[in-house]
């Protein structure tokens, strides 16, 4: 499993760069028996970085696919929480005369 | 045939795995949780791991004391690491009735053994440099409160309770309870029958429906809350601040986003576990209003989760009087997560008909019949 580099070590597959989460940990983590979606991301932190999860999520499925065979509705497709983008407290807040 | 067990938890969260753990523990393990969705898929996996003593009911103090010394040790026990990080809670005082009832409530928690202080609004800034304290009465403060990250906490049950040959099942939701006069005979799942005369409803904002299905009415009612969490940045705050009058609760999570939450009085009961803008705006605005310099900061994801409350905001344990053997563990209100390793345990115990490690009666259903309640005060969010 994973990639071979020049020198023959096993080169670290970073899946979710947010949180720094390796395809290793991913693996270990279904080892553990953590196999779907909702239960991977509080479980590792997958998704949950600044970026929401827009690169590494559907990655994660795949890994999870390819390791567990199976569809996608039985690993669960996560619920996309809001806000689709970052927003700071200023903008949140504005100013009262809506 | 049909499948038999010697009890049947309902709800896989904190409290559903902890009372299957804590049984397991004295050997008793023909248990079966069953779980609709993922362990943890309830408030227990979306809640704000605030471990808070500084309560105003004996009651929930007593619990709050005795669970805080447990989950100190918890995670040995459970070989599990759940970042419990004792930064204390800061509770501030806004208004001259909350001055009143905050130095009562120190008054009854000094006498039961916890060492909280009520202070001046100038001794809240030193604990808190960036709060702004331009409105602030009076604060009080606990050391030895703190947070929790609580998924891992279920997990780490969960593991240890399966390991010990417990029945664990997820995707699997309870439908009926078949009752023969005021015996339970079995309950009915969506993928068969379990044959028992025992069952726990630790169904959190579902165990009213849960207690229907028994001919048991409980007073509870699932109110949605909702949370939220920001990038991480450098580590700033220690405690847990909230307030009541704000219904606002916030903190720095060990990875250095804040999380937080604020309540809505307009919120009615039901199921609904949406993200609203409400929420969204006045948690921003709240939160720049206590701590300014958080107006740079991003937010970066909210959700929401099920309060299940009572009318005295207190938790609904043990049997009731219409059914027997249908043991009770929900209704907490918005503070499940805190006291659950007393409760559990304490559950535990009446299941296999021990004298409990702590009196529990006064938290029956059946104290809402005569209606004269002691409600209690301090809850957020
Ligand atoms: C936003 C928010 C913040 C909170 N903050 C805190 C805090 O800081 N500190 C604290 O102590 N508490 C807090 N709480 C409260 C705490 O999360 C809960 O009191 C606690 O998690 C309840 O645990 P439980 O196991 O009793 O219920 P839950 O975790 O809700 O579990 C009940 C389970 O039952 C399952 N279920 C329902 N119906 C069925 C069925 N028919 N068949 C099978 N399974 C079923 C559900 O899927 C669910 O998983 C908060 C709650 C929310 C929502
Ligand atoms: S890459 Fe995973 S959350 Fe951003």
């Amino acid at each position: 499993m994973g990639c071979t580099g020049p020198e023959g070590e096993k080169m670290t597959v970073i899946v979710c760069r947010c949180e720094d989460i390796t395809e290793e940990d991913i693996l270990a983590a279904i080892e553990d028996g953590y196999c779907e979606i909702e239960i991977l991301k509080r479980h590792l932190r997958i998704g949950m970085g600044p970026c929401q999860g827009k690169t590494c999520i559907s990655l994660l499925e795949r890994i999870l696919k390819r390791e567990l065979g199976t569809s996608s509705d039985k690993i669960g497709r996560p619920t996309a929480r809001p806000p689709s983008r970052q927003v700071s407290f200023a903008i949140l807040a504005g100013d009262d005369h809506e | 045939m049909n499948e038999k067990a010697g009890v049947v938890i309902i709800g896989g969260g904190i409290n559903g795995v902890g009372i299957a753990y804590n049984l397991a523990k004295k050997g008793y393990t023909d248990v079966v949780v069953l779980e609709k969705d993922y362990l943890g898929s309830g408030a227990s996996g979306r809640n704000g791991g605030g471990i808070r003593q500084q309560w105003s009911t004996r009651e929930n103090i007593e619990l709050a004391i005795e669970s805080t010394k447990m989950f100190e040790k918890l995670h040995e026990e459970l070989d599990t690491e759940f970042e419990f990080i004792q930064g204390g809670y800061l509770v501030l005082a806004f208004t001259d009735e909350e001055i009143t009832q905050f130095k009562k409530n120190v008054k009854l928690q000094n006498e039961l053994g916890l060492n909280s202080v009520y202070i001046s609004p100038e001794e809240a800034k030193e604990i808190v440099p960036k709060l702004n304290i331009l409105k602030v009465k009076g604060a009080t403060f606990n050391g030895t409160d703190g947070i929790i990250y609580p998924f891992p906490v279920v997990y780490g049950y969960a593991r240890a309770a399966r390991k010990m040959g417990v029945d664990i099942r997820e995707h699997t939701t309870v439908t009926d309870i078949v009752t023969d006069g005021k015996e339970i005979t079995a309950v009915k799942t969506d993928k068969g029958i379990i044959e028992t005369d025992t069952v726990v409803n630790a169904a959190g904002g579902w165990s009213t429906e849960i207690a229907k299905m028994a001919g048991v009415e409980l007073p509870n009612r699932p109110y949605r809350h909702e949370i939220m969490v920001t990038e991480p940045f450098a580590h700033f705050l220690d405690p847990m601040i909230i307030s009541f009058h704000h219904g606002i609760y916030f903190n720095q999570a060990a990875h250095g986003n804040i999380v937080g939450g604020i309540g809505n009085p307009k919120e009615y009961p039901g199921i609904n576990q949406r993200a609203s803008l409400w929420f969204l705006r006045t948690m921003a605005k709240t939160l720049v209003e206590f701590i300014p310099n958080f107006s740079a900061v991003n937010m970066i994801r909210q959700w929401a989760g099920l309060y299940d409350t009572t009318p005295d905001a207190q938790p609904i344990l043990g049997e009731v009087p219409e059914v027997d053997r249908f043991f009770q563990v929900n209704g907490f209100s918005g503070h499940g997560f805190m006291v659950s390793p007393v409760v559990d345990k304490v559950t535990a115990e009446l299941i296999l008909g021990e004298t409990p490690s702590m009196n529990i009666d006064r938290l029956k259903v059946t104290r809402f019949e005569g209606m004269d309640l002691e409600k209690e005060y301090s809850v957020v969010g």
